[in-house]
């Protein structure tokens, strides 16, 4: 029990390069598989957490230019939506990869200041870039769904009450978006983390074997040739990561329809075919 | 391909495209578009028919049957389908080279599963060292198939079972007060009725399956994904036809492609959809109803 805390302290932050630099070798204890996927989720919840995070303002946006009547403002929401819903988000990995290399190695220099660029290429920064773009499309769709679902009469009571432009847009129409949104956006998030385990095998490189709870996993699959111990562990790890995002979502979803009568109130139920 | 491309070095300008478009290696990756819409035309039926047996199995009146059901329906839902996609073919092919080794191995001591490796007789590996390069590739490609069944057979399922649900209740009762057995009633009433509530759910499965195929490439199979990286390299001047870094533009052909795919699909779906709410008891087919009357 005691080299398993010893274990858990020199593997425990692995991925984000704290404790031991040197993987474990030889025969490999269940302790030390199941330390060093854990160490790798950390960074599956960086990616998930911070894409959503910023996918959701960027969603809203894009939703609202795609409900726009202006074509020049619906077009390229229209455009980005389809382009990234369109195509698998395994290409979107390695053309975004592709291209952020082709970046000046020395830097670009923009009104004199010299713009480092040589960071943009490691997963933290390019891959979550990516994650960021490809949720704000799902996002965006489920969003303008939900926005074209908003009941008319909630817009004229707003109306009524003299409510216009952002205060409306704050008061009504986003709340009631957002409440309408919210089963099916709970379902994207999960997708979301979900895809986090594609980063590292897209062209992305794992700086000093620093890579997620799926990484480590395929090492250990790898190094033993047994898959039926590493797999079944991140799958352990991606469960209770899957439950806490609904339990999370739940609470935000009571919040949402707090005002609604108990029967009228929308159960967060879980279908994934639905909207991917 | 063509006469003049024997010495690639002569060419410019657009004939050297010709030529270099035209190269072995490239036909290759050219008929690597097919085996990924072989894929999907394989993978989709099957997946269909699992699809199937989750979900009448997670219906099922027998508790263990109805176990299976649920838990092979819910089992996509918390973990990524990747960790599948990189689990069942190792566990398929480990589990089929043990069977193989209980039945044509002299029989030894040695555990299977020792030291890091997984140990079985020359006799038992699928397939056989000596069999010709084809035979691995067509393995390894059957491996993908299964590993795709699965997932998809299980997102599958969730669509049929929440489709079997969706058929109005009093069409299945009227079916039992005419007589009908379980079997009948499924046979006749259940099954017929529930497409048009499952085919939303089935042709965004569908799109998701589209945009699964590059984790081809994760399982080892050299489909698209793998030879745009290979042919996109640099290729220094040892090679017939040098060029720079050309990943980019190859990954943007595959962009198109899917692009492409995933529009075709669409178009031909929102058709099919609109045939399948004929006469139905929805919203779309009273709709369609009131237009024609």
């Amino acid at each position: 029990m005691s080299s398993c805390m010893q274990t858990i302290a020199d593997y425990g932050l692995r991925s984000i390069g704290f404790g031991e630099r040197i993987l474990p070798r030889g025969t490999f204890t269940l302790c030390e598989q199941f330390t060093l996927i854990g160490s790798g989720l950390i960074w599956n919840v960086y990616f998930g957490v911070l894409a959503l995070f910023f996918g959701f303002f960027c969603a809203t946006a894009l939703a609202l230019a795609k409900a726009s009547d202006r074509a020049v403002v619906r077009k390229p929401a229209e455009w980005f939506i389809f382009l990234f819903r369109g195509s698998p988000l395994f290409i979107q990995f390695f053309i975004i990869y592709e291209m952020l290399v082709m970046l000046p190695r020395t830097g670009i220099s923009l009104g004199g200041l010299l713009v480092q660029t040589d960071w943009v290429t490691s997963a933290w920064a390019g891959a979550l870039l990516v994650l960021f773009l490809n949720t704000s499309a799902y996002a965006a769709e489920i969003f303008y769904g939900a926005l074209r679902a908003v009941p008319k009469g909630d817009i004229e009571a707003a109306d009524a009450y003299g409510l216009a432009g952002w205060s409306k847009f704050r008061r009504v129409t986003w709340p009631t978006m957002l409440r309408l949104a919210w089963p099916a956006y709970t379902n994207e998030a999960i997708f979301l983390f979900h895809a986090t385990t594609l980063v590292f095998f897209s062209g992305f490189p794992a700086f000093q074997q620093r890579g997620d709870a799926l990484y480590y996993a395929k090492f250990f699959a790898d190094k033993t040739f047994n898959p039926f111990t590493a797999y079944p562990i991140a799958a352990f790890y991606f469960v209770l990561l899957t439950l806490t995002l609904i339990m999370v979502f739940g609470i935000i979803n009571r919040r949402l329809n707090r005002h609604l009568p108990g029967a009228q109130r929308p159960k967060l139920r879980i279908r994934p075919q639905i909207i991917r | 391909m063509f006469a003049n491309c024997v010495d690639p070095s002569q060419l410019q300008g657009l004939s050297w495209l010709l030529c270099y478009l035209t190269s072995g290696k490239h036909l290759m990756f050219y008929s690597s578009f097919l085996v990924v819409i072989a894929l999907m035309v394989i993978v989709a039926p099957i997946a269909l028919l699992f699809g199937f047996g989750g979900a009448l199995s997670a219906r099922s009146h027998f508790a263990p049957l109805r176990w299976f059901g649920k838990a092979y329906t819910s089992m996509v839902r918390g973990v990524p389908d990747i960790i599948f996609f990189l689990f069942v073919p190792v566990a398929m092919d480990q589990g089929l080279e043990y069977l193989r080794s209980k039945m044509l191995c002299p029989p030894t001591d040695a555990p299977i599963w020792s030291n890091n490796e997984f140990n079985v007789c020359a006799a038992a590996k699928l397939p056989l060292s000596s069999s010709p390069q084809i035979y691995h590739e067509i393995y390894g490609f059957m491996l993908a198939v299964v590993a795709f069944a699965i997932v998809f057979g299980a997102f599958a399922a969730n669509v049929l079972y929440g489709a079997m649900n969706a058929v109005p209740r009093a069409q299945l009762e009227t079916a039992e007060a005419y007589g009908m057995t379980h079997a009948q009633v499924r046979r006749r009433i259940l099954i017929p009725q529930m497409w048009t509530f499952a085919l939303p759910g089935l042709s965004n499965l569908w799109l998701i399956l589209i945009k699964a195929t590059p984790l081809l490439f994760l399982l080892g199979v050299e489909d698209i994904v793998y030879w745009a990286r290979e042919l996109g390299a640099t290729k220094s001047a040892i090679y017939d036809y040098p060029h720079p870094d050309w990943r980019l533009w190859y990954f943007l052909g595959l962009l198109v492609f899917y692009l492409g795919m995933t529009r075709i699909s669409e178009l031909i779906l929102s058709r099919l959809t609109t045939r399948l709410a004929q006469g139905q008891a929805t919203m779309a087919g009273e709709a369609m109803r009131k237009a024609g009357a």
